[in-house]
């Protein structure tokens, strides 16, 4: 029988995978990089938590949507609606015709603030919200498709395109959500300068700490019954479903999961960044989000961590010296991780690095070493 | 009629596609602990009898009754709870988990969402794995990928994932196709010990395999039953020899 501890961390392999990843994103990364290069990393982070959903939905349960970008960004909207309440007080925005409304509905003729923004005005129900809105939003979407038993790439088309009609209409209805700009100049959380420095390292070490804890929360649901059956009912979903299972409600649960941890890395990114776009809700960061899982490995969670921040690094060096090469270079790579590696790096791995037994052997000097201090420890005491 | 001491009673079942009637008619009652055998030539309606009981094609008209419990307008997992088990006729199991984990998905605990998720391995589902598996054939196997498994254990492997759910009626979508003659008396063996406490319906064309479990048979035909009875009465009667038999 496994132990809480085990489900949570995978076991030994997962647990000294998981230290190593919290190392780097704790220790190393933070002494090792400036606070702009930080700072990035901070953004790639954010992403990761869409990777980790879609470890979830698509690797585990053979779920593909192209879409997770509007949860990431619905996510980020409700926390950016916030912080923009708060940044659009009569005091700084006294130029305005209509002061104390965000000056985006100023621009637009808007005399007060809508409805839908009011509840927004509070810090508790922003959180509530942050995680509420996507998961209903996931959840509306999952039963419609999941119940009349639409798969595959027909679903994988609906999320695609249902992201592209949120995109749309977040451009379109520029008085109430900013448009195609998006909501910019957020200053303060609860009178909490975020853009100072130490502000900036407070939130990346959050951010870091919350993607552990998604990781902790996705891998319980992957050692679970409920991760065993998602892999059955990616390989034989009749099977499943005759085994006395209502299969379309497990899959509304994984896909509301995944909606529910994408935000969190949304409003991530909008404390981190400071502004929301709807560029970030539409078709093609939603595709690039799947890349970032297909490279880094969809089967495995830590994998795709480790994808999305390669990727991303990778763009921002090749986008600095061949900006119009790089999307070449990104299709390129997703078709060759898809063809040649179809687990990723995580399968890379597995095939390679384990027959070297690097966890094996990292946890075993982990252990030499505790005991040589415990040991001299003892002999000083 | 509306209450009977039969496990299944089909009354007046009818299926039609677009006008054709896949299934006509049909009426057949099963008893508690019989193994009935289901035959008759390709296109007579023999799979779509059991998609029918088991609730993955809708019927047309007519009752299916499971100790009398009416299945037409229940979805298919609540027919799978209420006791009927079904084999499919390629075999379906999960390739990527181990012949273990095959069994303990099929365990019949932890069925919802939170149930699966708050899911506890205990001993009793332990012990229920290896008797299952020692009925099958497969101790051996038991943390090989099933994927690795051979044809005839794959399909052994599928009755095993069934028995874990200790249904009250099992439903066998030709379980000896592809297996080797020696696989194929095990298997007959494994069914002459399985319909001990619970009703059987196997569709098989392999009349020898026939012989050896049948309790009683039916030959379908054009989505009607053409004869029922006795494996020596439904192999002498003429009109079956003449549609079926005789070529």
């Amino acid at each position: 029988m496994k132990s809480l501890s085990d489900k949570l961390l995978g076991g030994k392999q997962g647990a000294v995978g998981l230290a190593i990843l919290a190392l780097l994103l704790f220790v190393v990364f933070p002494l090792w990089l400036d606070l702009f290069r930080l700072g990035l990393l901070g953004k790639y982070v954010t992403y990761a938590f869409v990777a980790v959903s879609l470890v979830l939905l698509w690797g585990n349960g053979g779920i593909l949507s192209l879409g997770q970008g509007m949860f990431f960004g619905l996510g980020g909207y409700c926390m950016a609606m916030f912080l923009k309440l708060e940044a659009s007080d009569p005091v700084s925005t006294k130029i305005q015709t209509t002061p104390g409304i965000p000056d985006f509905m100023d621009w637009n003729q808007l005399t007060e603030i809508p409805w839908f923004w009011i509840p927004f005005k509070s810090l508790p129900l922003t959180l509530l919200l942050v995680l509420v809105v996507p998961t209903l939003l996931a959840f509306t979407i999952g039963y419609a498709m999941f119940k009349r038993r639409v798969g595959g790439v027909y679903f994988a088309i609906i999320t695609q395109a249902i992201a592209l009609i949120l995109s749309i209409l977040i451009v379109g209805q520029q008085g109430y959500t900013g448009g195609v700009n998006g909501i910019t100049d957020l200053k303060t959380m609860m009178g909490w300068d975020i853009r100072t420095e130490s502000a900036k390292y407070i939130l990346y070490f959050a951010n870091a700490g919350l993607l552990i804890g998604c990781m902790l929360l996705a891998r319980y649901i992957l050692t679970s019954k409920f991760g065993m059956l998602l892999l059955a009912m990616r390989d034989k979903e009749e099977r499943v479903r005759f085994s006395g299972y209502d299969v379309s409600n497990f899959k509304i649960f994984i896909f509301c999961v995944a909606a529910m941890i994408s935000a969190i890395g949304g409003a991530m990114f909008t404390l981190q960044i400071g502004f929301m776009s709807p560029s970030f809700v539409g078709i093609v960061p939603s595709i690039e989000m799947v890349i970032f899982a297909a490279v880094g490995g969809r089967m495995s969670l830590i994998g795709a961590v480790y994808g999305t921040l390669l990727v991303n690094f990778g763009k921002t060096v090749f986008s600095e010296t061949f900006p119009e090469l790089w999307l070449f270079l990104m299709g390129g790579l997703f078709i060759a991780v898809v063809m040649f590696f179809p687990d990723g790096l995580a399968g890379i791995y597995e095939k390679y690095a384990k027959k070297f037994d690097i966890a094996g052997v990292v946890s075993k000097y982990v252990s030499k070493v505790s005991k040589k201090a415990s040991k001299m420890i003892g002999e000083i005491i | 009629m509306s209450n009977t001491d039969f496990v299944l009673a089909i009354e007046d079942l009818t299926v039609s596609f677009d006008g054709f009637k896949a299934v006509d008619a049909l009426t057949m009652y099963i008893d508690k602990n019989e193994l009935r055998v289901v035959i008759g030539p390709n296109g007579a309606g023999k799979t779509t009898v059991l998609d029918l009981i088991c609730g993955k094609t809708k019927s047309t008209s007519g009752t299916i009754k499971f100790k009398n419990k009416e299945l037409t307008k229940l979805p298919e997992h609540e027919i799978v709870r209420a006791g009927v088990g079904r084999k499919f006729q390629t075999p379906s199991i999960y390739e990527n988990l181990t012949v273990y984990q095959n069994l303990e998905v099929s365990y019949p605990v932890g069925r919802s969402v939170w149930g699966s998720l708050t899911f506890k391995r205990t001993t009793a589902l332990q012990k229920q794995v290896y008797k299952i598996a020692a009925e099958v054939l497969l101790t051996e196997h038991l943390q090989m990928e099933a994927a690795l498994l051979s044809h005839g254990q794959k399909q052994w492997l599928e009755i095993g994932m069934l028995l874990m759910q200790d249904p009250e009626l099992l439903m066998l979508d030709e379980p000896v196709a592809g297996m080797s003659a020696k696989e194929r008396d095990q298997t007959a063996e494994l069914l002459n010990r399985i319909c001990k406490n619970r009703s059987v319906l196997v569709i098989e064309h392999d009349m020898e395999f026939v012989k050896k479990i049948a309790h009683k048979v039916t030959v379908l035909h054009q989505g009607k039953i053409l004869a029922e009875g006795s494996m020596e009465k439904v192999q002498a009667d003429e009109k079956v020899i003449e549609v079926y038999l005789g070529h």
